[in-house]
């Protein structure tokens, strides 16, 4: 395998908006294909792969979630030489103006979000965080040629390099989720050398962003016994008073609370235990807002866990995570997975 | 549009642009300058503020002398302070709106060393509206370091932080950081490489220019000319917007803005009508730019000694002071070729008041 930072900057910097996410599915699917024994892509765009496992059939599955999609713009209008848009997701608009993009028309366009020079603004223009009707794409292309290449509805996505920071720290764009897609896709690698029983699906979820749709569904369609979702969660950064953030570079967080499965739970915590990965602990008290949240209640109900990777700066251009951290969720599922004994099924004490 | 990946001014403007040279701290733009025109022309030095003063003799008898300005320093950023958690506490160099730097990449220092600009997770806040950017003193530059000794250690206090952007084409217009004034220097560097002129030229890639116009003030002095030509990349204002009437100061494509006065001095009459009737001449498109915005080292030549008539052609940028500027080619070829000429023909009569 290549190096976790060039595979995160492959991952990272490939384009994948909510509902397009054909590009960024297209290079998971390189990557998986060699790792899984049958791989394919479902209705709503999720990629499914596969990877039979050792026990004898019909044979239990784990599913293993982490969605493709990023969020980015929606074009709304030609304005002279410039788009009018819209957020696609939790677009955060403190952080669009100056910002470099890449429009998807009729091909890839490079465009930057224009502001207006300090020389004609007052003071508290200055200051003031661009309304949605004051964002404009430009493309440096004349109002004739835009409209040939550009139409309404057309998606555009943060363009943004990976880069090193100190500590193995990397920072870019779309790290939330393609950090967890990066772990999955490092299970998978430590799954050719170790026994599991179970089938593993890894599934590359899309429209997370959305109200976590591609979940949903493939959920519904793998109808799995257990299944794992994985995710960024908040890290510890300078602005905060500490409370619900957890450090970079300590380990994943193993999620806790009504979304999960305890017996699941359990397991992942003796998974980490078991191999010498760090972890912290994260309480959710009600909705994780991840895959696992419309995992848990597909068909009659999925026991669940999910294991996130602390991220500071989520839904900027420059969220950033540890690498260490992306490889030991990776680790950490692998290890949950091969532990799996073929009829072991998560149940509660007084289940009858 | 021209190929530009073989314009030479247009591969000279990309190699300077994406060098880091916060006002103070223009050393590596003074030295990516040097080998490109030091064959060109006839005494060059670097002055006690660390301005390049080139000087290329003249073609005529009693040459006049033509001072050519641009300036080598951006806005930038200054370490000022570390946190506990390792965090670069930052100030701005010049005029930088707070508004457009959360989100963005840097680099810190000269090596230089990646660092990036976040702010609390939108979710985070809970619905909070936000009317306002964070004041710059809340910011703070994440390089990854664990801790204040470690962040001490990388980026000391003065270290000087650019945008992290690097010069590329978009559609047709050229897209980077500190088109103003790299755009000016490409511009000189092509002039001083070309043939001689009948005036004695001295150029200047000058420093402080975003913080006073503090280089050219001392190179007028040193120099003693008698005009002088201000090269500079200026504003576009040209975004869609909810005011009527409201002008875009210059327009992109429309050749080079010519000022006739903005905040730092007036463009002497003569002067002025001599650049656009050389322009007509040489039917080279050209555009006045809106009086009374933003200043220029004009400002800073034209009350030099006993006084120098002074302009100031520009080419005209959206998004300066971004991290991220646009300007045309086609006006950047246009305001070399209009400087070029307006210099060719002077004349002592074009300087005098009658």
């Amino acid at each position: 395998m290549e190096t976790t930072f060039n595979l995160l900057k492959t991952f990272t910097e490939a384009p994948g908006p909510v509902g397009r996410e054909h590009t960024i599915r297209e290079i998971v699917a390189e990557h998986w294909t060699p790792l899984v024994d049958e791989i394919h892509t479902d209705a709503l765009g999720s990629l499914i792969a596969l990877r039979h496992g050792s026990g004898p059939p019909p044979r239990p599955s784990l599913m293993a979630a982490a969605h493709i999609d990023e969020i980015g713009l929606i074009v709304t209008g030609i304005e002279n030489n410039f788009l009018r848009v819209q957020p696609l997701g939790g677009m955060d608009r403190r952080i669009l103006l100056g910002l470099e993009v890449t429009v998807h028309g009729q091909r890839p366009l490079p465009g930057i979000i224009g502001s207006r020079p300090p020389h004609v603004l007052s003071a508290a223009e200055r200051r003031k965080v661009a309304a949605w009707d004051e964002v404009f794409v430009d493309t440096g292309l004349a109002a004739d040629e835009l409209t040939a290449l550009v139409t309404v509805g057309d998606s555009i996505t943060v363009d943004r390099e990976l880069v090193a920071l100190k500590n193995g720290l990397a920072a870019g764009k779309a790290l939330d989720n393609r950090a967890s897609v990066l772990a999955v896709t490092l299970a998978l690698d430590i799954l050719r050398s170790r026994n599991h029983t179970w089938d593993f699906y890894a599934v590359a979820t899309a429209q997370e962003e959305v109200g976590v749709k591609g979940a949903i569904t493939s959920a519904y369609s793998l109808a799995p016994h257990i299944a794992i979702a994985l995710d960024v969660t908040f890290g510890k950064q300078h602005d905060d008073d500490g409370a619900g953030t957890f450090d970079l570079g300590q380990g994943p967080t193993i999620a806790m609370g009504p979304n999960f499965h305890p017996q699941v739970v359990e397991r992942l915590i003796a998974a980490a235990n078991a191999e010498e990965i760090p972890y912290q602990p994260e309480p959710v008290a009600g909705g994780s807002g991840t895959d696992a949240w419309g995992i848990q209640v597909a068909r009659e109900g999925i026991p669940t866990g999910l294991i996130e990777i602390p991220l500071r700066y989520m839904h900027q251009p420059v969220e950033t995570a540890s690498l260490r951290d992306i490889e030991r969720a990776g680790r950490l599922l692998a290890g949950f997975v091969t532990r799996l004994e073929a009829d072991f099924r998560p149940h509660w004490e007084d289940e009858l | 549009m021209n190929d530009v990946r073989h314009d030479p001014l247009i591969t000279t403007l990309q190699t300077l642009a994406d060098l880091t040279g916060v006002s103070g701290d223009e050393t590596k733009v003074r030295r990516a300058i040097k080998p490109l025109v030091e064959n060109h022309v006839d005494t060059l030095r670097v002055d006690a503020l660390g301005n390049l003063i080139t000087y290329k003799r003249g073609t005529a008898e009693n040459p006049l002398r033509v001072l050519v300005t641009a300036h080598m320093d951006e806005v930038g950023f200054m370490v000022t302070g570390h946190t506990g958690e390792g965090g670069l506490r930052v100030a701005a160099v010049g005029s930088i709106p707070e508004r457009l730097l959360p989100g963005t990449h840097v680099w810190v220092g000269q090596e230089p060393l990646a660092g990036v600009i976040g702010l609390q997770a939108i979710h985070r806040l809970h619905g909070e509206s936000f009317p306002q950017a964070a004041p710059i003193e809340d910011l703070v530059v994440d390089i990854g370091a664990k801790n204040k000794e470690e962040a001490q250690e990388a980026a000391p206090l003065g270290t000087v932080i650019t945008f992290a952007t690097r010069c590329r084409e978009m559609g047709a217009v050229l897209t980077g950081k500190a088109f103003d004034d790299r755009a000016g220097c490409a511009i000189l560097v092509a002039l001083l490489q070309g043939e001689r002129l009948p005036c004695d030229l001295y150029g200047v890639f000058t420093v402080q220019e975003e913080v006073g116009l503090r280089g050219a003030r001392v190179a007028a002095y040193a120099v003693e000319p008698d005009v002088g030509f201000v090269l500079e990349g200026t504003l576009v204002d040209d975004l869609p917007k909810h005011e009527k009437d409201v002008s875009p100061t210059t327009e992109l494509g429309k050749g080079p803005a010519i000022t006739v006065m903005d905040r730092s001095y007036i463009t002497p009459p003569r002067l002025l009508s001599h650049v656009l009737k050389t322009a007509a001449v040489e039917s080279i498109p050209c555009q006045l730019k809106q009086p009374g915005i933003s200043g220029t080292e004009a400002g800073g030549i034209h009350p030099a000694r006993g006084g120098v008539p002074a302009i100031t052609i520009a080419v005209p940028c959206r998004y300066i002071h971004s991290p991220r500027a646009v300007l045309h080619p086609n006006d950047l070829a246009n305001t070399l070729r209009l400087v070029r000429a307006s210099i060719a023909r002077l004349t002592p009569e074009t300087l005098a008041f009658t």
